[in-house]
């Protein structure tokens, strides 16, 4: 076989793996392959799905406002964690993707659930009130929804599917790549504390210090940079942590990134478990977090803003945009450099 | 560990000037090549960025210090067979996806094998107490987990537990990566873990064999630095000696109990590390008082005949520290951490896994 052809027999007996799914260069490749090319061009003036930014931006014909829309499917396990459910996890996720559009005043969310046959009732209970709250906090709410049951074992608990749409001023939206070479980035709050908080519930591990997952909403906190600076770009670190997205602002923004390795906030407790299970605090989930691009000039206004805000106390700035290694991410680890790249396969805890 | 440690142990102020030592250091010897035998001391190199700060003229390559490249195709066959079987394998997590030369465990697992991931020797044993059937633990590393592993069948496990052993002794590897020819080398930073089991002996016996210096290093980002001044300044003043820069954690003698318990299980084999080559006393096999609890005696272990090596795959020459990640044809793009050709591109230690993690050395 010459380069240029098509393995076919390989494509026909390719199956979808975990690896798939665990938001890294494999995710990447397959969106970028079967769905990327089949959902047209972008809107006019907008963001579309061939951008894989956190949401559409589609211009209204007349007038001078867009809206902005984005979906997502949530799974948990375990459903109920320290810190927040599936519940709080959908909502805060499609609140914060708009966000990160700029559309930080939610017009109204959608949510689909699927449900395995013999889950309690009381934990769907549990789970749409805690849903309901995170919309109050983010001054929305769910205007329409859907519910399906599946057999036991065809489904894991619950799959949550929500929609988001909010509306901006025309041109006014933020991408994952705004960010010009001199722009500061700045991290919300402590890195990680989702990812390591899940899994210590998953595998059962105690440590001496609870560890709670960062889940909330943040479009209150991006309002907030907008008003006090200029913010060129805008991503919240979800799967794959800070490390993915400082590599997608710089991958979508053609523009280096430098990152100060002791100026990223993380959390005692969840550096000390992380440090345990042989896993970096900036490669695993928060979901409560935003990184911002900042001019330069603002970047101190914005950031001691959004210290005063609640969510936001501990906001740092971690980096800058530069203008060599376009695409690449450096790590200062304080010690010596190395690139932080995009966390291959899903992380697991270090064991031999 | 506290945040106070970390500081000490990670302190910017003193890596510099541990750092500025080795720059002039290294200006009085000459260029300079040295070499680690544990994979845990690349992951923090490669972690910390370290290689970016080194002078020029020291290249510290890497050695064969990761148990799981090191665990042999046969080896590997051995547990597919006996999962496959229908009995129950425990092992180390990193063990599971090391393809054999057919499949991994993890293949076999996904085809119905019952394959659990196990934390230590002591938790393969309560599977065997928990469940009704046959539990092989698969025990794969060094001396680190070797002697746990004699400690467990010391205590007399249940019937229904066996071990298939794969555990390597690492002195011997020294030295046969020290007398190969293409291997150029000034000095040996030997892996501290594992001197808290042996204590410095053995590695005395390298220094005698092959006249070059060897010291014991600890695994945080000042403990290899400050190993790298003192091989330095072992290299510079023709010393070859074994130097214990890991007293914190190391005695001369190291864990005495711990070897009693290792030589009373095990003895020394002569064994192919995988990709390297037959290292004569460096494969650990369990001694006739055990035989009872050998799988190998006690299961008709049978496994595929093919030359599951005949790959581009050079883990070998990188485990020996003859070449880099970068110098397989297969890195990166045939072979990478979701679907690994080699053992070094799966394991948290590999040398592969480790270059892909960390985009390659700066």
């Amino acid at each position: 076989m010459t380069a240029g052809d098509v393995d076919l027999d390989k494509a026909d007996d390719e199956v979808i793996t975990a690896a798939h799914g665990a938001g890294t260069d494999r995710t990447r490749e397959l969106l970028d392959r079967v769905v990327a090319d089949r959902f047209g061009d972008p809107p006019s003036g907008g963001v579309g799905l061939a951008a894989m930014d956190d949401g559409a931006v589609v211009p209204d014909a007349t007038g001078g406002r867009a809206t902005v829309v984005t979906t997502d499917s949530h799974v948990a396990t375990p459903m109920e964690f320290p810190g927040g459910d599936i519940g709080r996890l959908a909502a805060c996720g499609t609140i914060n993707d708009l966000a990160a559009m700029g559309a930080t005043d939610p017009v109204a969310l959608t949510s689909a659930v699927v449900i395995e046959a013999g889950t309690p009732v009381a934990v769907v209970d549990r789970v749409l009130e805690s849903m309901a709250e995170a919309c109050e906090a983010a001054g929305c709410t769910v205007r329409s929804g859907d519910t399906k049951v599946m057999g036991s074992g065809e489904v894991d608990g619950l799959v949550l599917t929500t929609t988001g749409v909010g509306r901006i001023e025309r041109g006014s939206q933020l991408t994952t790549g705004g960010l010009s070479p001199g722009d500061r980035l700045l991290v919300t709050g402590p890195v990680g504390d989702h990812g390591i908080a899940l899994l210590a519930a998953r595998e059962g591990f105690d440590f001496e210090t609870p560890l709670e997952s960062d889940v909330r909403p943040v479009d209150g906190l991006v309002a907030a940079a907008r008003e006090a600076g200029t913010v060129t770009a805008a991503t919240d670190p979800t799967r794959g942590g800070l490390a993915t997205a400082v590599n997608e602002m710089a991958d979508a923004g053609g523009v280096g990134v430098r990152v100060d390795e002791r100026a990223v906030p993380v959390d005692d407790a969840t550096a000390g478990a992380a440090e345990v299970l042989g896993m970096d605090p900036l490669a695993v989930a928060c979901e409560g977090r935003m990184v911002l691009a900042v001019d330069a000039a603002d970047a101190a206004a914005v950031r001691d803003r959004l210290r005063a805000e609640p969510g936001g106390e501990r906001t740092a700035v971690v980096g800058r945009a530069v203008a060599d290694h376009p695409g690449d991410v450096v790590l200062d680890t304080g010690l010596g450099e190395r690139y932080l790249t995009v966390p291959s396969g899903e992380q697991r805890p270090r064991i031999c | 560990m506290t945040a106070s440690d970390t500081l000490e142990f990670r302190d910017p102020d003193r890596a510099g000037r541990l750092v500025d030592r080795l720059g002039s250091l290294v200006e009085e010897t000459g260029p300079l090549r040295v070499m680690h035998v544990c994979g845990s001391h690349e992951e923090a190199i490669a972690e910390f960025g370290l290689r970016s700060v080194l002078p020029e003229g020291l290249t510290v390559a890497m050695g064969p210090g990761c148990p799981v490249c090191v665990t042999d195709l046969p080896e590997v066959d051995e547990a597919v067979a006996l999962a496959e079987a229908g009995h129950t394998v425990a092992t180390y997590g990193d063990m599971v996806r090391v393809p054999g030369s057919e499949k991994s465990l993890a293949d076999a697992s996904a085809a119905g094998a019952d394959v659990r991931t196990v934390y230590s020797a002591g938790e393969a044993v309560e599977l065997a107490e928990e469940l009704d059937r046959e539990v092989v633990f698969f025990a794969t590393g060094f001396e680190t987990t070797a002697a746990p592993t004699a400690t467990v069948l010391r205590e007399g496990p249940p019937s229904n537990f066996s071990v298939l052993s794969a555990h390597k002794y690492v002195p011997p590897a020294m030295d046969v990566v020290a007398a190969h020819p293409d291997t150029r080398i000034d000095g040996f930073l030997a892996a501290g873990h594992a001197a808290t089991i042996t204590g410095v002996d053995p590695l005395e016996e390298v220094v005698d064999r092959h006249g070059l210096p060897v010291v014991v290093g600890g695994f945080e980002p000042l403990d290899i630095l400050l190993g790298l001044v003192r091989l330095v300044e072992d290299v510079r003043d023709g010393a070859a000696a074994v130097t214990n820069a890991y007293p914190r954690c190391v005695s001369e003698a190291g864990n005495p109990a711990a070897q009693a318990a290792l030589w009373e299980v095990f003895e020394r084999v002569p064994g192919e590390w995988r990709g390297i080559a037959e290292v004569p006393d460096a494969t650990l096999r369990l001694r006739e008082a055990y035989a009872e609890y050998d799988a190998r005696r006690r299961f008709d272990v049978e496994t595929p005949d093919g030359d599951g090596r005949a790959t581009d795959c050079i883990c070998g020459e990188i485990m020996a520290g003859r070449a880099g990640p970068e110098d397989c044809p297969l890195f990166g793009e045939e072979c990478t951490p979701d679907s690994p050709v080699g053992a070094c591109m799966v394991s948290d230690e590999g040398p592969c896994r480790i270059t892909q993690e960390y985009g390659g050395r700066r």
